[in-house]
């Protein structure tokens, strides 16, 4: 009988498996996302060169990935796009497009007010109002601690 | 160079902080709309407390285009505000920081939605 120490097990184990989910999931959320991000930067370098203020070009870049989003998902592009990449559509402000865009087609049969209107904001609505009103919060915070000059 | 140097630090920031997201994803059981909203008041809450205005600063998209991003910019615009319009600010602050992003989102869904369908049905 062949004796085999833990290790070597581990190793064997190791090389027969395939590779983790988690890992292959990780790379493609890095490279997806990073060139979200890469694409938003280089709109707003481009802006930059043809004399926008930087924070109209930062906003313009964010609008073009958001109308982006809005396409490629009424396309069905966008979902199938996800699936692969995950987190790295997800986090950026694509997901929180897709999140908006998304229900309000899907609802769509419902009408216009009971479906996408009020549907529109299932995922977006959590997102501003925890967002705003941690926002508040801290400016209220803030008003006490600095802002009273 | 320096753009392309600029580029390369989008990507790289960018991109990790969608891995933590994936991280998040697959080993715990919080959904994509959890995460967003956890997203976003980690974005306040470091900027809040000032680690994420250098981050954006050093890493430009690749830190304001993540969600973490939208709450340091609702954080941010919200202090500004309250520097100009005083306890105000703190009302006023959050939704006209929000205002661009989300306005820009809802008009697109609806113009989308008026034009498509859902491709599920």
């Amino acid at each position: 009988m062949m004796s085999v120490s833990n290790e070597d097990y581990a190793a064997m184990t190791n090389r027969a498996a395939p590779p983790s989910p988690l890992a292959l999931d990780c790379l493609k959320a890095f490279l997806v996302g990073g060139g979200v991000c890469c694409f938003a930067q280089a709109i707003t370098e481009a802006l930059v060169l043809l004399r926008l203020s930087r924070e109209d070009a930062k906003l313009l870049a964010m609008m073009t990935l958001i109308v982006l989003t809005a396409i490629l998902t009424a396309a069905g592009v966008f979902d199938r796009l996800a699936k692969h990449a995950g987190a790295g559509l997800a986090v950026p402000i694509t997901g929180f497009a897709n999140s908006v865009v998304s229900p309000a087609l899907e609802f769509k049969s419902e009408g216009y007010i009971l479906g996408t209107a009020a549907q529109m904001f299932s995922i977006a609505g959590p997102v501003i109002v925890f967002g705003c009103s941690s926002a508040s919060l801290y400016g209220l915070i803030y008003f006490f601690l600095a802002g009273r000059r | 160079m320096s753009v392309v140097l600029t580029l390369c630090k989008a990507f790289l920031v960018g991109g990790l902080l969608c891995v933590i997201g994936q991280v998040l994803i697959d080993k715990t059981n919080l959904t994509p709309a959890k995460i967003l909203v956890l997203y976003v008041l980690a974005g306040v809450v470091l900027g809040a407390v000032g680690v994420y205005a250098p981050l954006a600063e050093f890493a430009g998209a690749g830190a304001t285009v993540p969600l973490t991003g939208f709450g340091f910019n609702l954080a941010k615009s919200t202090a500004e505000a309250v520097n100009e319009r005083g306890l105000w600010g703190a009302l006023e602050g959050p939704l006209s920081a929000a205002s661009v992003g989300v306005m820009t989102a809802v008009l697109s869904a609806l113009v989308v939605s008026v034009f498509a369908r859902s491709k599920d049905k």
